[in-house]
């Protein structure tokens, strides 16, 4: 089967990002960018489902800017056999993402797609089922671990109580959670190879995609402050400050 | 201007997160109605009559609804939705599920976890696990928004009389079916709804010594929540891990135990009204959001707070 793989190129996780200091937008100069983590989780659930023989061809896409390419290098050179970026200068929201990756979907035809559950930038949690829904797909969203059968897919979800597992009718759309597998890193001879892998560039235009944002973000402003707090030196003291000045124990 | 309010519950009683959504809701306008989509659900439906405010409880009783299928929900919520200005729902693992599909249906865009209303089209909510604070404005005609229910306190429940309407649509959409589901039992209250939240973390070494924990949840009524390190490790289930890409809380109190403080943790917890850390490192970044911080090893500490509570 051929399997399609989204990818979105963020700050890296370990980056606290703030508001800049005027409120425009998030304070993003010379940050480290990287690959979406939970976009790595499904390249790498890809690859393995290559190795497994399920899948004969990984095709690795982003929607962005060029810089995209970096991270779609990264996925050829953990795997991925092609890459496609999508070009674009504007910041597209998940809808218009998904209609750019439905429209990708239909000239590859993919078995099955599989993206993160959320961006750690915008924090959406929404491209995956958006896409699903364009598509008339059916969705495993949340994935902690995924069983393909004949012409469908088991996905073991992370829902709020547990655990639940639905069977779906492939193609279908799948989203990572943490624990479907944990991320390889690529090798330098990986990375060297990855180079010469193929990775086309479209434009929504050629697409077809209006992809124009229905959101304005008016202002991005730094969260509440917590005041400072103490450090006890003791058990006793911790109790008698959370009884008698927090008040929230009794 | 009229706002739907799609209910969470499991087809026996209506959850706290629409109670939530409804005061979203609340701040928006006035004309509410509200959705029950699911199976044998008339108790549900009779609970959420009593609910202050609403104009009418929307029943839609099918089969095809019974595990909350987003495909399923996803259709129906579209079709019902096209007459509304406004459709919000609590950004539960149910309603992260579905709701993007109806926005996709509707062709709007989805408001994700909003944290206030400033107006009928405009609401802030975080990004960058919470680093920061979006206002976003929305020039959709149809505004599709999950709610963070830490956001919102949650409504009255009692002493209303809302007229029921059912429905008799199914959407089944025919391509997805349920197989099977483990929840997790326990006694303690809610993790997302409960006033007194305990944590552990990496530190606590193993799942059994999350029985030190439970001593003192016990006390204190509390729930038990973990980081994705303990729930990673396998100390814990996957249910417990809180911050940004796990359950959001806000408690009166939040114990965090052997949990260095990651930002990916704090986006989930640091809402709380009073925080507590028990770290043996002095410097875990933990200690920088907490009103009171011991620095201690979780071994004494523990038994030692839950002797003494
Ligand atoms: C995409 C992504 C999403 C993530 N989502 C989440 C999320 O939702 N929630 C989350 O929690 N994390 C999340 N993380 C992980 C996060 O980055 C941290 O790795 C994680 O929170 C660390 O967990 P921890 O604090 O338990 O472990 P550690 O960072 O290893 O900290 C353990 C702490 O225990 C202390 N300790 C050890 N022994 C003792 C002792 N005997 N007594 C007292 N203290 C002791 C240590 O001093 C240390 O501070 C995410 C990461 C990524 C990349
Ligand atoms: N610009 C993008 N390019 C490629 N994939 C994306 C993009 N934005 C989102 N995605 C995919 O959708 C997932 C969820 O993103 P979001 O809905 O924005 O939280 C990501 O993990 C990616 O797999």
């Amino acid at each position: 089967m051929k399997v399609l793989v989204p990818i979105k190129r963020v700050v890296d996780y370990n980056v606290k990002v703030r508001a800049k200091s005027d409120e425009t937008g998030p304070d993003l100069a010379n940050v480290k960018m990287a690959i979406n983590p939970f976009c790595e989780i499904a390249v790498e659930e890809a690859i393995r489902l290559k190795e497994a023989g399920t899948a004969q061809e990984i095709i690795a896409v982003s929607i962005g800017t060029t810089a995209c390419q970096e991270q779609l290098r990264t996925a050829l050179a953990l795997g991925a056999d092609r890459a496609i970026l999508v070009e674009t200068e504007l910041e597209v929201e998940p809808l218009g993402v998904a209609k750019l990756l439905k429209s990708v979907a239909e000239k590859e035809q993919p078995d099955l797609i599989i993206l993160g559950k959320q961006a750690i930038d915008d924090d959406s949690n929404q491209t995956g089922q958006m896409l699903a829904s364009l598509l008339s797909y059916p969705q495993g969203t949340f994935a902690s671990e995924i069983k393909i059968g004949e012409g469908k897919i088991s996905v073991t979800r992370e829902v709020d109580g547990g655990l639940q597992t639905v069977s779906l009718n492939l193609p279908a759309v799948v989203t990572t959670d943490l624990r479907l597998n944990e991320p390889r890193y690529a090798s330098l001879p990986n990375i060297m190879k990855a180079k010469k892998k193929p990775l086309d560039t479209l434009t929504p235009e050629e697409l077809g995609v209006d992809a124009s944002p229905r959101t304005e973000i008016l202002k991005v402003s730094p969260p509440p402050e917590r005041a400072a707090g103490v450090i006890v030196e003791s058990v006793d003291e911790l109790i008698d400050k959370l009884k008698n000045e927090a008040k929230v124990i009794t | 201007m009229s706002i739907l309010v799609i209910a969470e519950h499991d087809n026996e009683e209506l959850k706290v997160a629409t109670l939530n959504t409804i005061t979203a809701a609340k701040e928006i306008g006035t004309e509410i109605d509200l959705l029950i989509a699911g199976f044998s659900c008339e108790t549900v439906a009779d609970q959420a009559c009593s609910i202050p405010d609403i104009r009418k409880v929307i029943v839609s009783d099918s089969e095809s609804y019974k595990n909350f299928l987003a495909e399923n929900i996803g259709l129906l919520v579209s079709e019902i939705g096209k007459d509304y200005s406004h459709i919000l729902a609590a950004a539960t693992s149910n309603g992260k599920n579905f709701m993007p599909r109806v926005a996709a249906l509707l062709d709007v865009s989805q408001i994700s976890e909003i944290i206030s209303v400033l107006s009928e089209d405009t609401f802030e909510r975080p990004i960058y696990a919470g680093n920061c604070i979006a206002t976003v404005k929305s020039s959709d005609p149809i505004k599709v928004i999950t709610v963070r229910t830490t956001g919102f306190d949650d409504c009255e429940d009692q002493g209303g009389s809302a007229t029921k309407e059912n429905l008799d649509e199914d959407s089944n959409l025919g391509i997805s079916s349920f197989v099977s589901e483990e929840l997790a039992k326990s006694d303690r209250p809610e993790l997302t709804s409960a006033d007194i939240v305990i944590s552990g973390g990496r530190g606590m070494q193993n799942g059994e010594n999350f029985r030190l924990l439970e001593g003192i949840a016990d006390k204190l009524g509390a729930a038990i929540g973990a980081s994705r390190a303990a729930v990673d490790s396998g100390f814990v289930p996957n249910d417990m891990q809180v911050g940004q890409t796990g359950k959001i809380v806000a408690p009166n109190l939040y114990i965090a135990v052997g949990i260095s403080g990651a930002i990916q943790h704090l986006a989930g917890m640091k809402d709380s009204k009073v925080i507590v850390a028990i770290n043996k490192d002095g410097d875990a970044p933990i200690f920088q959001v907490a009103d009171y911080g011991l620095v201690a090893d979780l071994f004494d500490a523990l038994p030692e707070l839950e002797a003494k509570l």
